[in-house]
């Protein structure tokens, strides 16, 4: 009797230790949190394009080229201009110019350690004009911790997104068919974003249908990602 | 520290210094009944990227930027329900620390009065078998009762316990 006891107590005691080695492989960092916004359509947004191109006019790499396939896109800025020459009145992007197409919206940021991870998996699938991806660029400033923002003036926050997103794609390629410039992280707000990265997945009739946080990985690119490309473009 | 001076010197340094700060005492001078309405609604609220802490209490960037967004909804009229709803349609109910009543929270908010209807159940069926054993158990015979009587009374002439 006592020694059945003792069983049952070892026995609750794996228990317990099986939960825990659970809860903790699904740690907080990994934790999915569903979002609300998938079947809605994606929230609407007005923000400047960023101009990817070598600041010193020289010719780019290969795989610095935009993928100009899919998109009326703003092509490389003139040789020699500076794209980080000031906010300026300049181009425009919103989600209504992506209808009637499927495309991808992933929030990055040069300071994001899982958006170094992801980059060159995107620049990949970018290379393969499967999908459009649009990037977000997140707080590329006030979001580094680097960075002291509480004194800088706006317009000199803003050149120096520009400067600092656009060598990031110059250097190790750009995946993106527009870069969008989300200074202060007003827009991510409204797409629910707490983590960067984090990728949407948008159809045609501008309804997120998928959202992934954290990087994406050749697995859940393969696995998850292109079978329902494939499946919103039929 | 070794002079008090030196000490509030450091101090007021150290405030200074701190972004943080800056950043959160300006708009508390600006308007302390919007401030207070402001602590109110962010103290219902999870901060998304931190270990179980409000968006009142965290001091993570996303939080920042959360007050901020209440702070502008509270100038623009919002009721404290409408800023509530507005982060559960960007966040989802995650972010609520009084998640809602309905299907897919049916266990969390009936589960503990499950466990101690369970509880009390089991306790009942417990008690209710004892009852039965002792009262099946026969009585007492008349030499058990003398051995008992003398124990006891061993017991209490040796304070020590008998092996």
């Amino acid at each position: 009797m006592l020694k059945n006891r003792y069983v049952w107590i070892l026995i609750a005691f794996i228990v317990l230790v099986a939960l825990l080695a659970v809860g903790l492989d699904r740690a907080p960092h990994v934790r999915e949190i569903p979002s609300p916004l998938i079947g809605k359509p994606a929230p609407e947004f007005s923000l400047p394009v960023l101009e990817v191109g070598n600041p010193a006019g020289s010719p780019q790499p290969a795989s610095a080229l935009p993928p100009s396939a899919e998109l009326p896109s703003a092509e490389s800025p003139s040789a020699g201009q500076s794209p980080s020459a000031g906010p300026g009145p300049g181009e425009r992007f919103g989600p209504k110019e992506m209808a009637g197409k499927v495309w991808l919206l992933n929030v990055w940021a040069t300071w994001c350690v899982g958006c170094r991870d992801e980059h060159a998996l995107l620049v990949e699938l970018s290379q393969k004009n499967l999908v459009p991806i649009v990037g977000l660029n997140y707080k590329e400033v006030r979001g580094d911790a680097a960075m002291d923002v509480v004194s800088m003036p706006f317009a000199q926050e803003a050149a120096l997104v520009r400067t600092r997103a656009n060598h990031w794609l110059v250097t190790h390629g750009n995946p993106y068919a527009r870069t969008v410039l989300d200074i202060d992280g007003r827009v991510a707000i409204d797409y629910g974003v707490y983590g960067v990265p984090e990728t949407f997945l948008i159809d045609k009739a501008g309804v997120v249908r998928w959202k992934q946080v954290g990087p994406v990985t050749p697995e859940i690119l393969n696995g998850t990602l292109l079978p329902k490309i494939e499946e919103l473009n039929q | 520290m070794k002079s008090p001076v030196a000490a509030v010197l450091m101090l007021a340094a150290s405030l200074v210094c701190s972004p943080l700060f800056a950043e959160e005492a300006r708009p508390l001078a600006d308007d302390p009944v919007a401030e207070q309405r402001l602590q109110g609604i962010a103290a219902e609220l999870r901060c998304l990227v931190c270990q179980n802490e409000t968006i009142a209490a965290s001091n993570a960037s996303l939080a920042q930027d959360l007050r901020a967004q209440i702070r502008e909804q509270i100038k623009a009229g919002k009721s404290d329900g409408e800023i509530t709803d507005y982060m559960v349609a960007r966040y989802g109910d995650f972010v609520l620390y009084r998640p809602p009543f309905k299907t897919s929270t049916l266990l969390l908010w009936g589960g503990p009065a499950a466990l101690l209807i369970l509880g009390l159940a089991l306790l009942r069926r417990y008690l209710k078998r004892r009852a039965a054993t002792l009262s099946a158990a026969p009585p007492l015979s008349a030499e058990d009762a003398k051995m008992a009587a003398s124990l006891l009374a061993d017991a209490s002439s040796d304070s020590r316990p008998q092996s």
